[in-house]
């Protein structure tokens, strides 16, 4: 076994996680809070990338592209700005006048939502694949052997570095902040929550642009760490991240990181070992055994069924 | 916040307030999508500013808002009229500006429009008249209806819709039977009414699942999938003709169905949705990269056109030994008739499915349908076996949607995975909740209004799907419960809990 081309793959498959863990906590926290699946939540990530991508052309032509942590900064931030304002507005516009509808009804409306932004992206931005130059080059080579160099660029650091980060803070968030409480407290019982002084319908849409801020910045990293993206990446991307949150157990914060590293290291692996072409058979293959098997995942609790 | 201000008059500040919130939310959504465009150079991508398509969508953000609010606070409706059309006239300018990305900051092309020639001054007149005519009036029916009536009268639509189910199912019949008589020469208004019919047979199919048996299926287009290879492979590599292979094609999609069917169907809703999709996106990958087998992204091409039921050929040149249709009714030869024929064929398979629906629906299988879609944990104490119930409606759903495939394969001549994709699923999913699940008339409705209208103004093909979009969600929010409302449960236990269920908002 070339232990080398197998670290490769693990690099690639954890960097490639991370990004996917990033959208799938958008779809936890949205399951988790009103028990929907925020079907557009992959357009929203789509249009961080592209946000992200505008920012840098803007820095482009002002002419301060050449200091890269400013550029790199202010298109992390102007993109989770603008783009959980999309969040926001999705959920004002398609989700909230159908809250206490059947089930059904909103999941049509996030579909409707998810075909509405990815044909306003594609009239407005072009239908065609947009190319990005590298900004972050280089890399570490960790090991050499005869055939093979392994390779951390530092653009997969700073994309695991990131989300660590976020990953610390927003489980802080949740954890410490009275945000957080709010949100567990709706997660648990929304009338209750409401009744004891809880604005859930404030609460709500702060999961939404919290979520919608998160995937911006798998957005921000995929369009720089691969350096194409169009209208469409946010399907494929949007059906994977949500498995990975079906995997990690839905409803669960640290679940989607796992469930997102898991399927990262299952799609890296699959192309590395196997065919690349399969490599989303794979992941949907997986979504079908986990939910036939272990519908919770692997860190959520079992759902008891009321009567 | 908005129940708090509906109850009590909001004085001018607030609403300024409002407004400016929105102006901002509305400036920061378009500033970067709508107000810089990525133009592909040569040298890398560069960018375009177009910072009036920004101003656009503030204003007719600000305008719509303020018609909510006018809405809101019950101001007259000629006001509101007006805001609707000076919204609608913004969002028309907005979408021509698209497409007209030089002479920006000229002048509103709904200006340059009025005083260009008298034709389109008379146009642009009349595109205003017209949205405010119809929002005056929308305006003034809502107002004079209070809620309640506006519920008693929208019952009384329902009552008078379900006492006469038959005789507008049998007047629609009627229509479409007759349809080609009345447009016989007109090619593409039989093309138009051949897809529409694919579609009303695919939406009664997924009725079956989604509307009988309660089950989200978000990836019906892989038994159409199924259904339009099984009849292109079979055909090509056996030379079997389409009147075999049409059952044959029902036979692969239904053993599909069960096989996919049977380890995911104990899943609840949201997850059985996820599931069908995934499933949907296999076949979809499969269907490309199985290269041998399928052809990948090239497809299948020349597909054999059907016969007349084996007796006669439709192509102008008929192989030898057989006899061409014109021949056999004594008719000259016309390229319509193959297509009047296929909107036959479809018509009727798509009669059949409906007709299979209707009686099924009576047996102790529909029966059981319809009680596990309204309490599974009461149908599982009554002893009925949830999944091979489910299995079953999976299964005929899937046979019929693989009819439509055939049908699909034989009618184009050629099929790629590109036909197949999760937007084709979304569409036969949107039609059948659009109709109000369950419901087979609905179904045609919603048919014409998603098919029918987007294929009439091909001109906006841009847009089309941007429309439909919003349209699905437009829908949504305007009647959750889809055009006609749900088909509720045939048979109840006492008759009289039939008007309770109907008024109940599930």
């Amino acid at each position: 076994m070339d232990w080398a081309y197998f670290l490769q793959q693990l690099i690639n498959g954890l960097t490639l996680g991370a990004i996917y863990g990033l959208i799938a906590i958008g779809y936890t926290m949205v399951y988790g809070i009103i028990g929907m699946i925020n079907f557009a939540h992959g357009e929203i990530y789509m249009i961080g990338a592209f946000h992200s991508l505008i920012t840098f052309l803007i820095c482009q032509a002002a002419g301060i592209s050449g200091i890269l942590p400013l550029t790199l900064l202010l298109m992390l931030f102007v993109s989770m700005v603008l783009t959980s304002i999309y969040g926001w507005g999705v959920e004002r516009v398609a989700y909230r006048p159908l809250r206490g509808s059947f089930r059904l009804a909103a999941l049509i409306s996030a579909i409707g939502m998810s075909i509405f932004l990815q044909n306003f992206v594609q009239i407005s931005q072009g239908a065609r694949v947009k190319p990005m130059q590298p900004l972050v080059e280089g890399g570490i080579t960790l090991m050499e052997s005869a055939n093979f160099d392994v390779q951390l660029s530092y653009m997969q650091i700073v994309i695991i570095v990131l989300t660590f980060v976020l990953m610390v803070v927003f489980s802080l968030l949740i954890a410490k902040t009275s945000l957080g409480r709010a949100q567990r407290a709706c997660e648990q019982d929304r009338t209750m929550a409401g009744l004891l002084g809880v604005n859930v319908d404030r609460t709500i849409s702060t999961t939404f642009v919290m979520g919608a801020a998160l995937a911006s910045v798998a957005g921000m990293m995929v369009t720089l760490y691969y350096g194409v993206i169009d209208f469409y990446i946010g399907f494929l991307a949007g059906v994977k991240a949500f498995t990975a949150a079906v995997l990690g157990g839905i409803g669960s914060l640290p679940g989607a990181m796992l469930g997102g590293l898991l399927i990262g290291l299952i799609e890296a692996f699959w192309s590395g070992y196997l065919t690349i072409e399969y490599k989303d058979v794979a992941t949907f293959g997986i979504l079908v055994l986990v939910l036939i098997f272990r519908p919770w995942g692997l860190l959520g609790k079992p759902e008891v069924e009321k009567v | 916040m908005s129940a708090a201000l509906a109850s009590s008059r909001t004085n001018g500040s607030e609403v300024v307030k409002e407004l400016a919130f929105f102006a901002v939310i509305a400036l920061l959504m378009s500033v970067m999508l709508l107000g810089v465009e990525t133009v592909d150079r040569p040298t890398g991508l560069e960018l375009a500013v177009r910072w009036d398509l920004v101003l656009i969508a503030i204003v007719s953000t600000v305008i719509g808002r303020l018609g909510l609010i006018f809405r809101r606070e019950s101001i007259s409706r000629l006001w509101q009229a007006v805001l609707i059309t000076v919204t609608a006239v913004a969002v028309f300018e907005m979408f021509v500006r698209f497409r007209e990305l030089d002479d920006r900051w000229v002048s509103p092309v709904v200006l340059d429009m009025a005083f260009g020639s008298v034709v389109s001054t008379i146009l642009a007149i009349a595109f205003v008249v017209i949205v405010f005519a119809t929002a005056y009036f929308t305006m003034k029916v809502q107002g004079a209806v209070e809620v309640d009536q506006s519920k008693k009268l929208s019952a009384k639509i329902q009552l008078t819709y379900r006492s006469n189910t038959k005789k507008i199912g049998l007047i629609g019949i009627v229509f479409f039977f007759i349809f080609p008589l009345l447009f016989g020469d007109d090619r593409s208004a039989i093309d138009l009414a051949t897809l529409v019919m694919i579609y009303i047979m695919l939406g009664w199919g997924l009725n079956i699942v989604v509307g009988l048996a309660g089950l989200l299926d978000l990836g019906y287009v892989a038994f159409y999938a199924v259904g339009a290879y099984s009849y292109a492979l079979l055909s090509q590599n056996f030379d079997l003709s389409f009147w075999l292979c049409l059952p044959l094609a029902g036979i692969f999609a239904a053993s599909f169905g069960i096989i996919l069917g049977f380890p995911v169907l104990r899943l609840r809703g949201d997850y059985l949705a996820i599931v069908t999709l995934g499933f949907g996106e296999i076949i979809r990958v499969v269907l490309i990269n199985w290269y041998d087998f399928t052809g990948g992204p090239d497809g299948i091409s020349s597909i054999e056109r059907p016969s007349f039921f084996g007796l006669a050929d439709f192509s102008r040149r008929v192989p030898e030994g057989a006899i061409s249709f014109g021949d056999l009714f004594g008719l000259d030869y016309s390229s319509m008739h193959r297509l009047i024929f296929l909107y036959y064929l479809i018509l009727v398979l798509a009669l059949v499915t409906n007709f299979v629906t209707l009686r099924l629906r009576k047996l102790p299988i529909g029966r059981a349908w319809e009680a596990l879609r309204e309490d599974e944990i009461a149908c599982r104490s009554l002893g009925i076996n949830p999944t091979n119930t489910k299995l079953s409606a999976f299964a005929i759903g899937a046979m019929f949607g693989g009819f439509a495939g055939a049908f699909f394969a034989t009618r184009q001549g050629f099929i790629s995975p590109e036909s197949f994709t999760f937007l084709e699923s979304a569409v036969i999913l949107a039609i059948v909740v659009l109709g109000g699940m369950g419901s087979q008339i609905g179904v045609v409705l919603a048919a014409i209004v998603m098919i029918g209208f987007p294929e009439m103004f091909r001109e906006l093909a841009e847009y089309r799907m941007l429309i439909f979009g919003a349209g699905i969600v437009a829908i949504m929010l305007w009647r959750p419960r889809g055009l006609l409302s749900f088909r509720d449960p045939t048979i109840l236990l006492n008759m009289s809990q039939k008007e309770k269920v109907a008024g109940e908002i599930k």
